[in-house]
């Protein structure tokens, strides 16, 4: 199997979020960036667990900047055979998702593994994107995955369920937890990244659909009411005449 | 043109109901359907501002791209220019996919109508913030976050019109479906009730579940308590687990981790019940208890049981 996962940065969750340039960009002032944990724990994992068990050759990629190639180190250290980049601003989902798809449509891979969503946009976009760009099909929330010749069963999460379906590779999955188990990258792992190919390739051209125009703090929780736990008849009283949710 | 897909799996949900709503304060709309739900219920959305509804009942909804397939025709054939998702496991897939085939710009878990500007918002950062999205294309997708607005059933039920698109065949084939019965779905909720591991073991959930039902309410839980099998995989809340909104958010014995905080910190109001008052859930809290949930949970059922009596 040629496997290509798509991988993110993302501000570590203990990260402050501030906003700077009138609240129109990120502030990434101090902040740690780490793989996006989808990405890594459960799609790049899975990936290498499949190249160990049926052989095979996964590539990682990422739209971005010189500033991610620190992230993509760390997803070679874990155990991944190559790397791309391409060299663009992740402008909004469409964008990056048109980029990955002309480079997975050159290059011809078996299957393409997303995390479920990045955890600071939230999108749950960029999978299913790929997947109708590449006019392929495309499975959300894997939880499971096994492979068997060209054909692959995933255990996927369906609204109030779980539900095992075939699809015939290539295809799209977006991988969430159940997939696979987190991995450390050990000594010789961030050794060999150092010298694996990590390719920086141009974008091509694609005009973004949507932008971030501004954005803005939710507004601050009034001090918590704190109720006497021996009276909880007043806390029904506040939450059916005050808070009105009961 | 405005179209909401509605889709089929489990009757329609209100969360359908309310992306009929939004839709109707951006313009006409018409609802679209598959699978089998009968021609009563769909008929049934007129009354929260459709004009018609559509339906193919050749398509399952199993595979998303033939629904994605089937969504585009009958937008190109309609003069669509905007698509309206419920953000549940079904919106949040096809919307991607659509705003491809139809290079729409997609705004995915919408929070809000369009501002002045033409500008929606929705959350970032799990939660931590607030985002305005503008949409540079001429047409539209928005998958609205449930429990964003109230459904408002205002006219009367509309005509249902049978389709047959050529969304082509499902390339996903269904080998097994396990739903569990007659739970609520966890992120459709309004009201939930969620325990950590300060409830010490599984065999102590029994007051939890008591409390959910005189509510009405969805069980959920902390990570923890799921890792260790107290508590079934699909009830964790948080970043790596399902990011919820309900009205009422109780948590019970939960620390409050930054992690927890993510998924939840969307909910209109949250009661927190621990036994330290330096928990850093009550800095997320609009109602605490310092208090042992052992004494406060059966407690709160009787006040909880009075109240619902009178
Ligand atoms: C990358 C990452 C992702 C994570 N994702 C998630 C996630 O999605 N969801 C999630 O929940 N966690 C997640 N976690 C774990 C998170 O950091 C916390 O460890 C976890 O939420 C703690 O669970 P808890 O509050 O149940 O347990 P604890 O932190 O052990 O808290 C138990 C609480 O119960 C209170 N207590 C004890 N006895 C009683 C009593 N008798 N009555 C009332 N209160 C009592 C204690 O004071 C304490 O506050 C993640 C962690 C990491 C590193
Ligand atoms: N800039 C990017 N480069 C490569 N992959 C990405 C990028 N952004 C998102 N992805 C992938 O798409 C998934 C979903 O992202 P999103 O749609 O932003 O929630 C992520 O988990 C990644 O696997």
């Amino acid at each position: 199997m040629k496997i290509l996962v798509c991988i993110s940065k993302a501000p570590d969750t203990t990260s402050k979020i501030a906003f700077t340039d009138g609240n129109s960009k990120f502030d990434e002032n101090g902040v740690q960036f780490v793989v996006n944990p989808y990405d890594e724990w459960y799609a790049l994992v899975r990936a290498l667990e499949i190249k160990e068990s049926t052989g095979g050759h996964v590539t990682i990629i990422n739209v971005g900047q010189g500033s991610d190639d620190a992230i993509i180190r760390k997803a070679l250290a874990i155990g991944a055979d190559e790397a791309v980049r391409i060299d663009a601003e992740a402008k909004d989902a469409y964008y990056v998702a048109m980029q990955i798809a002309a480079y997975a449509k050159d290059n011809a891979y078996d299957l393409v593994l997303t995390g479920k969503e990045t955890i600071n946009y939230n999108g749950s976009q960029v999978g299913g994107m790929i997947a109708e760009g590449l006019s392929i099909p495309f499975v959300s929330l894997g939880s499971k995955l096994e492979i068997s010749g060209t054909t692959l069963t995933v255990e996927r999460e369906i609204v109030g369920g779980v539900q095992v379906i075939e699809v015939e590779a290539p295809a799209v999955i977006s991988c969430a937890k159940g997939m696979a188990e987190q991995r450390i990258p050990n000594m010789r792992g961030i050794m060999a990244a150092r010298t694996k190919p990590l390719n920086v390739i141009p974008a091509v051209d694609i005009a973004d659909l949507t932008s971030f125009v501004s954005y803005e703090m939710p507004g601050e929780k009034s001090a918590v009411k704190i109720i006497d736990p021996e009276n909880m008849d007043e806390l029904v009283a506040l939450l059916h005449s005050e808070a009105k949710v009961i | 043109m405005i179209l909401v897909y509605i889709n089929s799996t489990n009757g329609i949900s209100k969360a359908s109901f309310e992306a009929v709503t939004y839709a109707k304060k951006l313009g006409d709309v018409i609802a679209l359907s598959n699978g089998s739900l009968s021609s009563d219920d769909l008929a049934h959305i007129g009354s929260y501002g459709a004009s018609k509804v559509l339906v193919d009942r050749g398509v399952s909804g199993d595979d998303q791209q033939q629904v994605t397939r089937m969504i585009a025709e009958v937008a190109s054939s309609n003069g669509v220019n905007t698509v309206v998702f419920s953000h549940d496991l079904h919106g949040k897939s096809i919307a991607p996919m659509l705003s491809v085939s139809m290079k729409a710009g997609l705004v995915q878990g919408a929070i809000s109508l369009p501002d002045a500007e033409g500008c929606i918002d929705v959350n970032v950062f799990s939660g931590k913030a607030i985002g305005k999205v503008k949409v540079n294309s001429s047409s539209k997708i928005i998958s609205l976050l449930p429990n964003s607005l109230p459904p408002e059933e205002t006219g009367t039920a509309c005509a249902v019109e049978e389709v047959a698109t050529q969304a082509g065949n499902a390339l996903i084939k269904v080998l097994s479906t396990k739903k569990p019965e007659g739970e609520i779905p966890l992120p459709e909720a309004e009201l939930v009730v969620s325990a950590g591991r300060g409830l010490k073991g599984p065999e102590n959930w029994g007051m939890v579940e008591d409390l959910a039902q005189i509510l009405g309410a969805a069980t959920a839980c902390s990570r923890p308590v799921a890792d260790i099998g107290w508590r079934p995989h699909h009830e964790h809340v948080g970043q790596t687990g399902v990011a919820i909104r309900p009205n009422l958010y109780i948590a019970i014995g939960i620390s409050g981790a930054i992690q927890h905080l993510a998924g939840v910190n969307g909910s209109k109001v949250i009661v927190v019940v621990n036994t330290d008052p330096e928990a850093p859930f009550f800095k997320a809290a609009d109602y605490g208890v310092v208090g042992d949930a052992f004494e406060v949970v059966p407690r709160l059922n009787e006040a909880l049981k009075k109240f619902k009596a009178s």
